[in-house]
């Protein structure tokens, strides 16, 4: 048979987006908002979760997470101190979340039951933009550790956020960090990007993220 | 990246598509990438080669198109993005979040026997 051409046309994320589209579904159902939080490793996903989990619950919400990480259930282990259910997603290895990992942890909760669900990706820059969860806010953080030009280096992960926060501000200073530099380099490569600015440590700022949060949540509807 | 997931994941899809044609072999499988995909082309050809071992696709070559970042600006249309590092439209310099193009990991077509 001499050679032919067959067309294909076939995204090859085509099976994770067919899993989160169905999640996506199922959270609206419910009424779970759910955040994806995408960043390097050590720009502090984890305590702003913390953090979020207990000042929400504080709030009279019902917030669940899932963490992911190559490796340990330290980070569950820390985020359950809130009261929160929280599970541990361990990647062996890979490097990001797919919308599988998340649908499969979800197993014996009654989404209904959890009007937030944080979802802590595995901290990485790259991997971490192409697959949806399912989520409702993409969520990329920032550390004033991490220098104004994060977001030029890496502009795949910051064009796919629908919003990003500047972490640890208290230690700005100290850092020599440029926030005007770094509110232009977000929405440099993400046009229209809300901005928020916390310091999970001191709180501050925790009530525009909390109220943030709130706002997203209603207008979702 | 994790290339090496996304070429298993190239070469069952192509191999399904061989089978449902009655295919012999895969000879070449074309794939678009897209600017803003995040998926190196080396990397891939590496994983490509040990991903098509012992499959349809063993001969097969790897050929990949490049696919540019579009996008639309609310006075010219669509248009292309000179930079990764500015999502602005290149003639009238309006900012611009909305992309058409560039973020393709596809497998487009593939050529069998």
């Amino acid at each position: 048979m001499p050679p032919r051409i067959v067309q294909v046309r076939q995204g090859l994320l085509k099976k994770n987006d067919a899993i989160a589209a169905a999640l996506r579904a199922e959270f609206a159902a419910a009424g779970t908002f759910v955040v994806n939080l995408v960043s390097g490793p050590g720009t502090g996903k984890t305590l702003l979760l913390e953090r979020t989990l207990s000042a929400l619950r504080d709030r009279g919400h019902r917030p669940a997470a899932l963490v992911g990480d190559l490796a340990t259930d330290n980070d569950a282990v820390r985020l359950a101190r809130s009261g929160a259910p929280v599970r541990q997603i361990n990647t062996h290895g890979l490097c990001h979340l797919e919308a599988d990992m998340v649908g499969r942890h979800l197993g014996g909760w009654v989404l209904a039951d959890h009007d937030y669900l944080f979802v802590e990706n595995v901290g990485n820059l790259v991997c971490t933009a192409s697959y949806d969860l399912g989520e409702s806010l993409r969520l990329a953080l920032l550390s004033v550790t991490e220098g104004e030009d994060k977001p030029l280096k890496y502009p795949m992960l910051f064009n796919t956020a629908d919003a990003a926060i500047i972490t640890k501000c208290d230690l700005a200073t100290a850092c020599e960090f440029d926030s005007v530099e770094a509110v232009r380099n977000l929405r440099a490569v993400r046009p229209g990007l809300p901005i928020l600015r916390l310091s999970a440590k001191t709180g501050d700022g925790l009530d525009e993220w909390l109220a943030f949060l709130e706002s997203r949540r209603g207008s979702e509807g | 990246m994790h290339e090496l997931s996304l070429a298993v994941q190239l070469v069952q899809t192509a191999e399904e598509a061989a089978r449902a044609a009655d295919a012999k072999r895969v000879t070449a499988v074309v794939v678009k990438i897209g600017a803003l995909s995040g998926v190196a082309e080396e990397a891939l050809r590496f994983a490509f080669d040990v991903a098509a071992a012992d499959t349809l696709l063993a001969q097969a070559r790897l050929e990949i198109h490049p696919v540019s970042v579009k996008v639309v600006c609310p006075r010219c249309g669509i248009v292309e993005l000179p930079s990764l590092q500015r999502f602005c439209c290149p003639q009238c310099d309006t900012p611009t979040a909305d992309v058409r193009t560039g973020r393709e990991i596809e497998l487009e077509s593939i050529e069998v026997e």
